[in-house]
């Protein structure tokens, strides 16, 4: 059957609502549990998650539909992929300064 | 065979993020689930590369490049003090990114969507992307100090935002309805850009943590509202993610000023009207001595510093923790009290320390430190105010009144580290400054700290 077809379609939307939906209370879970130390860790962990729209610039940058779309896929694969290195450096870069009091203690 | 490996990367890389988020819990599982995160992306990347439809990559690898450069370059070296402005750029770099996808299928389709589920998955995720962007960006030049951090109002500004709002919705529902118009489609997506400038002008600075995890959370659902229309459920978990981790954190900071969502948003907290309410105080602010302070901390049991967003203006961390050093070599019990909404940003605070090198077994939470004071000798408030403005315990008029706060005036001892004599970021006049109990010592932080562990030393 074709993508756009309507029967297709209408499976298509109903899953990604089941996926949203447990997505939601997922996340729900996850994040109540982590603490306020954390928490700007968190947002520039999430930020950088977030940044999986490359995967949808990506094919955008590349399928060539016409050249409008190709150059906002570009700046769109730029903008994402920034924000996944840039957030995941710097999450990494702030994880590792909370360090334990014996840690602390031997510097 | 391709069509599986590729929804097979996803799979792998939703079921990394979450494990990634889950190992936030706790400092020492955080950097095991970061690595897991960052696998999982990597996957999920060389996934789509093999994407059917890709015909050329010239123009993916230049971004790809350009991308990773300034990325790095960002992450290695903005300092910590400045990471909420990092933060803001990234939400809006972000968002811009989906509402470009989002525009870019819209016109691919030459405006015909005539699938009504799809059009509105792209409105929602162009509307939030495009609002989030300028939203962002002007909170980045809030936060960068390229515009004042004031609030900016003017008269009939929230009839004005909502009814550009409604005029926004009401062309998204009309292009859901008669599809096909692209000239209209654009109207919205330029409205869309205004709004989001709208929406932080009249929105302070001593705001700012509220706004950010707001921004974050519509940057997010921009991401899941692009993978309903991509059919993509990567970008559907990672972009809900996302939006409920930002959701959470606004809703936490709200409750840590006792303020409603919509307060924060259409309040215009902090602007000549609120500071008004206050009052003046009577009595004056007692000036102490360097050396008066030095002793009293020397001989202490125990201390415990409250930092605020002062403390990262001054690039204080590392002066204060050689204070506790110091102090700690001469048997002082050194503990550190964070509230919530300190900073620029939710967490900002233990960042700035932990980057100082506090161990985070020293820092405490609200609800941990407040039944303490009652037994510290000295607490010394570092560039922080209405987080330890007693009115919001004591006075029911308070424009804070009811905004839980660290109790730093039942100590023994109180020690005001303070810039000028001005007020704070709300324009509230702080009582503690004119309390018995309480010393002020004013000037740069970073140098009274410095100055502060010589004499420690010599004490």
């Amino acid at each position: 059957m074709p993508l756009d077809d309507p029967v297709v379609q209408k499976i298509l939307l109903i899953s990604a609502l089941y996926v949203f939906a447990l997505a939601a209370f997922l996340g729900y879970q996850v994040i109540s549990r982590v603490p306020p130390l954390l928490h700007t860790p968190l947002m520039s962990a999430t930020n950088a998650i977030s940044g999986i729209s490359l995967v949808g610039s990506i094919v955008t940058a590349g399928a060539q539909y016409n050249t409008v779309s190709t150059i906002l896929g570009f700046i769109a694969v730029v903008c994402s992929t920034t924000n996944v290195v840039g957030g995941f450096v710097i999450t990494d870069r702030m994880l590792k300064m909370f360090k334990r009091k014996e840690i602390v203690k031997k510097d | 065979m391709q069509f599986y490996f590729i929804e097979f990367s996803y799979l792998l890389a939703s079921i990394f993020f979450i494990l990634g988020l889950k190992g936030m819990s706790h400092p020492e599982s955080a950097k095991r689930g970061m690595h897991l995160a960052e696998f999982g992306m990597l996957m999920a990347i060389i996934g789509t590369l093999m994407h059917h439809e890709i015909i050329t990559y010239t123009w993916i690898l230049a971004g790809l490049a350009i991308g990773s450069v300034v990325g790095l370059a960002m992450g290695v070296w903005v300092p910590m003090t400045a990471m909420p402005q990092r933060t803001a750029l990234s939400h809006a770099f972000g968002a811009f990114a989906a509402a470009l996808v989002g525009i870019s299928e819209f016109y691919r389709f030459g405006g015909h969507l005539e699938n009504r589920v799809m059009m509105g998955a792209l409105g929602f995720e162009v509307m939030l992307g495009a609002l989030t962007t300028t939203g962002s960006l002007l909170a980045f030049a809030k936060l960068q100090g390229l515009v004042r951090g004031t609030p900016m109002t003017y008269k009939g500004q929230n009839v004005f935002n909502m009814a550009l709002l409604a005029v926004t919705i009401g062309i998204f529902v009309y292009l859901i309805v008669v599809p096909g118009s692209m000239p209209l489609f654009f109207v919205m997506v330029g409205l869309a850009f205004i709004f989001g400038l709208l929406l932080v002008m009249p929105i302070g600075s001593a705001d700012m943590p509220v706004v950010m995890s707001l921004l974050n959370s519509y940057a997010g659902l921009a991401s899941a509202a692009t993978g309903f229309v991509l059919s993509n459920k990567v970008l559907i978990i990672a972009g809900t993610l996302d939006g409920f981790s930002g959701f959470i954190l606004s809703i936490l900071m709200c409750r840590a000023m006792n303020r409603s969502m919509t307060n924060v948003l259409f309040g215009a907290f902090g602007s000549a009207a609120t500071a008004a309410a206050s009052g003046e105080q009577d009595g004056t602010m007692r000036e102490v001595g360097l050396d008066d302070i030095a002793t009293q901390l020397a001989y202490a049991n125990k201390v415990v510093f409250v930092p605020g967003y002062g403390l990262a203006t001054a690039q204080a961390q590392h002066a204060v923790r050689e204070l506790a050093d110091v102090l700690e070599k001469r048997g002082v019990t050194v503990k550190y009290g964070i509230h919530p909404v300190a900073g620029r940003m939710p967490g900002h605070m233990n960042v700035l320390l932990a980057e100082a090198n506090v161990p985070y077994s020293s820092l405490y939470e609200l609800e941990q430190i407040n039944p303490e004071f009652p037994t510290t000798d000295v607490a010394v408030v570092i560039g922080a105010n209405d987080v330890v403005n007693p009115d919001a315990r004591d006075n029911p008029g308070s424009p804070i009144a009811g905004m839980p706060i660290l109790e730093v005036d039942r100590s023994k001892s109180v020690v005001v580290l303070k810039r000028g004599q001005g007020k704070g970021f709300s324009g509230l006049e702080n009582p503690l400054f004119f309390k018995p109990v309480t010393g002020m010592l004013y000037g740069d932080a970073k140098d009274t700290l410095t100055r502060l562990v010589q004499a420690v030393q010599h004490a």
